[in-house]
């Protein structure tokens, strides 16, 4: 067996079946994501939520997904019949490679390279292609303002994102997820994590993955109630489903960014209790629930509002905050807090 | 410009009638004589725009307002006494909120061609209303442009206020709908920009066309507004309305008085038993019924709730178009803690249709009182909630102070009203102005402020709720005992014990009911607010059993006549709040 394993079919096979078990657990997730978004909003509205299908309605996601996928495409008259299947598709994979470098424990990772932030920052800009084909090929005019919107909005939030996480790589040295969290490994627990020294640009990057992800109080690609559904008002079916899918899967991959890069992933945030993948699990599950009450309580910001906020107010402070950090990091201030590159990788 | 000295008129102001006599003589042919207070003079047509330009800007403290413009077909009418000769009258009612006086001008028309001048130089809120009247009765203005539809379909044959036309669809022949006819419908409600004078492209950029609604979600019912975009700025907008219309004024003419209060409840669907009320003040008026006390106190709490539930409403709808999920569905409970007291009350829940000629339909039922004050403690506290979920919400102040702010003059040019109105500064309140069915007893305030923004009109809404808990709270503890119907002949339905009593009143109970009360010959107007604003019914009896001529001055019709004024320079994300914050009703619109 061991021969096996260790030839090239056999590394296929490994690989494809790891993926398949992070895809697996990344779908699963989903299904349960949906349903705690609706039910934490219900609770907020003093609403139930869906409670009909399965147990305290646990199915009603399931239910959802499977008439998606027997319903008909439609795809309109005028509209550009390739890309406009092919925009979800691309937001659906390009949400879902990204996953490969996510680590969900010390050495659980499908692919370990050494650029992973590199790698999820070029997929997740990739994905804003998505919502432009999308809009572009729908030939209709409220998904083109919907994806105009979208474009503006996912480019300048990249920006200051990719500025926020440099902050981290300068205190470790590393580019590798795994590097990262073990960094930030410590005998404090939880006050070893990054969240600590970064708090400001903590709060910074949820706002920004809040954009990115067009997520209220950022929607405005899809703002239902000025462009109705923005890029998806022409979208039915599996294809509308696959966006869907993907926005919540980008979610997601959001709070696991969050997890990782400022909470210390696996890592158990009291010293004594071993470390483990559900940590990770549940400091993902944690975030997301943010998400979920941000868009209960908000209202929507105007599409000027939040260009001034990205450009104006976020840009600027997390470049001062990577030449602190730096200066920080390079004369080993404050007890080295911000220079791991020792402790790391 | 205070309450105070809205409330009385001024000192030394000559009486506009007077004035017009000497000014302009022989074309004052007629002083009306009617049941209202205010002057009703018929003006020669040649002098028409001449009296109002008068009136606009020469007297002092000038009727600045123009509520409404609109015709009566006279030609089927017995009784006219008294009144030149007239096919068509076109009637305007101008008032000066200064003054807090109206004066009515009447002018006749030819029965087969109307024709007037137009109002829309010195009143340019008389536009849409020259449309409706072209529209209903085919009166064309000398020195307009164009004669577009505005309720009715743009190919729709004949003038359906003018009594030559069928009020039911089984007087004519079946409607068919072919392939041709509906291409042709399809057609005839494209709108095109250059045929409207509306520019199609700005410093040499094409302007993208934009169809906002008739099904869009924040157009708050069947309403189209075609805006010209750059980018995501509004360049113009052209506000296309009639898809709600179900001609409630032609009913009014085959219902019998009696019959026509449900319809009016569906009027301004979200006002419930508020518009009952300007409809039955004008036929109490004509009727001379004095509503008894308690009969009034019911109508007045009834009419705070729904003002309260309108509100409610309108203050959900609009943090949703902001974007806030939430704050909808804790409105909705209130509206739905209000709703339970409505309809122990009343029987019903949006449309009661509960107010009578004479009083309310049936007596507060027993424990009224505990329901009402259950409702009155429950409600500041979550009036104070909302207050820090949307109006002290720092997002939700930043999408809205600032958005689609306009002031009283803007408001007066184009006979916008209501809390519009008050937002912008001008403490212009019927219940206070001109207090009907016992408003001048209660205690309360007219919330004003002076940004005219979309804040501003939250805010004074937001207050007005708190005033009509403090009114609710008054009849709560001051509700008089006695009969909720008025014994007069008239009144109607009799009472019911004494239907089964007396033959007389049962017989009269039968005939009422078959052919409707004799109202007497003659005009009265029933002047209200609403909780979108001014809302006047002006009735005509030719001492038939139902109405001659019913005519609705809704408040939404003329609140959204300034939306091209307002909107240019809007992006999309603005202009949806400024539709949230005018509040309108599609019905109330096209009536």
């Amino acid at each position: 067996m061991d021969g096996f394993f260790s030839t090239t079919p056999g590394l296929i096979l490994i690989m494809a079946a790891q993926s398949l078990l992070v895809v697996g657990f990344v779908m699963i997730s989903l299904l349960f994501l949906v349903y705690g978004d609706r039910k934490i909003w219900a609770a907020v509205q003093m609403r139930r939520g869906p409670n009909v299908v399965g147990a305290f309605g646990l199915l009603q996601t399931v239910a959802d997904a499977l008439k998606y996928v027997v319903k008909e495409v439609v795809v309109p008259a005028g509209a550009d019949r390739p890309v406009f299947i092919l925009a979800p598709i691309t937001s659906f994979v390009l949400a879902l490679i990204a996953w490969a470098v996510i680590p969900f424990n010390d050495t659980w990772v499908l692919a370990d390279i050494n650029v992973a932030i590199l790698y999820v920052f070029a997929v997740s800009s990739l994905e804003v292609y998505g919502v432009i084909m999308g809009g572009w090929a729908s030939n209709s005019k409220y998904p083109f303002l919907g994806s105009l919107r979208s474009a503006a909005q996912m480019i300048s939030y990249e920006v200051s994102i990719g500025l926020i996480i440099i902050g981290v790589i300068i205190s470790t040295g590393s580019m590798n997820f795994g590097d990262i969290v073990r960094a930030q490994d410590g005998d404090f627990g939880l006050f070893n994590w990054y969240w600590l020294p970064h708090l400001p640009m903590v709060f910074l990057f949820f706002i920004s993955a809040l954009a990115e992800t067009n997520r209220p109080p950022f929607d405005l690609p899809e703002a239902e109630s000025e462009l109705v559904a923005g890029y998806q008002v022409e979208y039915s079916s599996t294809p509308f489903l696959l966006f869907m899918a993907g926005e919540y899967i980008a979610i997601f991959l959001m709070c696991a960014l969050i997890t990782l890069l400022f909470f210390g992933g696996w890592l158990s945030p009291i010293p004594f209790i071993p470390d483990s993948p559900l940590w990770m699990v549940a400091k993902m599950a944690f975030f997301f629930f943010l998400f979920a009450m941000v868009k209960a309580i908000v209202p929507r910001y105007r599409y000027d509002q939040l260009m001034r906020l990205g450009w104006k107010v976020f840009l600027p402070f997390s470049l001062v905050w990577v030449v602190l950090v730096a200066f920080a990091a390079k004369f080993e201030m404050f007890g080295g807090a911000y220079a791991r590159w020792m402790v790391g990788g | 410009m205070t309450t105070e000295i809205m409330t009385k008129p001024a000192e030394g102001v000559d009486d506009p009638v007077a004035d017009l006599r000497a000014r302009f003589g022989d074309a004052i042919q007629a002083e009306q004589q009617t049941v209202d207070t205010f002057p009703v003079l018929w003006i020669d047509p040649a002098q028409w725009v001449a009296v109002h330009e008068h009136l606009r800007r020469a007297v002092p403290q000038p009727f600045t307002l123009m509520a409404e413009l609109y015709g009566i077909d006279e030609t089927t009418r017995r009784h006219r006494a008294g009144q030149p000769a007239s096919g068509v009258t076109l009637v305007s009612h101008l008032i000066s909120p200064e003054r807090n006086a109206d004066i009515r001008l009447k002018c006749a028309c030819d029965a087969e061609a109307p024709r007037a001048p137009t109002l829309t130089e010195v009143y340019p809120g008389a536009d849409w209303y020259e449309r409706e009247a072209f529209d209903m009765f085919g009166v064309r203005f000398d020195g307009r442009a164009s004669h577009r539809r505005i309720l009715m379909p743009p190919d729709w044959k004949g003038h359906p206020l003018r009594k030559t036309h069928h009020a039911r669809a089984t007087e004519v022949a079946p409607y068919r709908m072919t392939p041709e006819s509906f291409a042709a419908t399809e057609v005839a409600n494209a709108i095109d920009p250059a045929e409207l004078g509306l520019p199609t492209e700005r410093d040499g950029v094409e302007l993208m066309v934009l169809n906002f609604g008739p099904h869009h979600p924040s157009t708050h019912g069947v309403f189209r507004i075609v805006l010209g975009l750059d980018g995501e700025e509004i360049v113009w907008a052209y506000p296309d309305i009639g898809y709600h219309h179900r001609g409630a004024e032609k009913m009014a003419e085959r219902q019998t008085w009696h019959g026509f209060i449900p319809y009016t409840d569906r009027i301004d669907y979200l006002g419930g038993v508020i518009s009952e009320m300007p409809y039955l003040l004008a036929v109490e008026k004509l009727c001379g019924i004095e509503v008894p006390a308690r009969a009034q106190c019911i109508r007045v709490m009834l009419s705070e709730f729904f003002r309260i539930t309108s509100h409610l409403l309108f203050y959900g709808t609009l943090a949703q178009d902001t974007g806030a999920m939430s704050p909808v569905f804790y409105m909705f409970v209130d509206r739905e803690k209000a709703y339970k007291v409505i309809q122990t009350i009343t029987g019903a829940r949006m449309h009661p249709a509960f107010f009578r000629i004479g009083g309310v339909a049936m007596d507060l039922p027993t424990g009224w009182d505990d329901l009402v004050r259950e409702f009155l403690d429950w409600m500041p506290a979550r009036l104070d909630d909302y207050e820090r979920q949307a109006m002290n919400s720092e997002l939700f102040r930043i999408r809205t102070q600032g958005v689609a702010a306009y002031d009283v003059e803007t408001c007066l040019k184009w006979s916008v009203t209501g809390p519009h109105i008050r937002a912008a500064g001008l403490p212009w309140d019927m219940r206070k102005l001109r207090p009907y069915s016992g408003y001048e007893n209660y205690e309360f305030d007219v919330p004003t402020r002076t940004e005219g923004d979309c804040y501003a009109r939250t805010w004074v809404r937001a207050q007005e709720m708190r005033e009509s808990l403090k009114i609710i709270r008054q009849c709560l503890d001051w509700m008089p005992e006695g009969p909720v119907k008025a014994d007069h002949p008239l009144a109607f339905p009799p009472p019911r014990a004494q239907t089964l009593h007396d033959i007389e009143t049962l017989i009269h109970h039968f005939t009422g009911t078959a052919y409707g009360t004799r109202v007497p010959v003659g005009e009265a107007t029933g002047q209200i607010e609403s909780a979108r604003g001014f809302t006047q019914y002006s009735i005509v009896s030719d001492g038939e059993g139902g109405s001659y001529r019913t005519r609705i001055r809704t408040p939404s019709f003329a609140n959204l006549q300034a939306i091209p004024e307002v909107a240019p320079g809007m992006t999309v994300a603005d202009f949806v709040i400024y539709l949230a914050s005018i509040d309108h009703v599609m019905s109330d619109v096209d009536k």
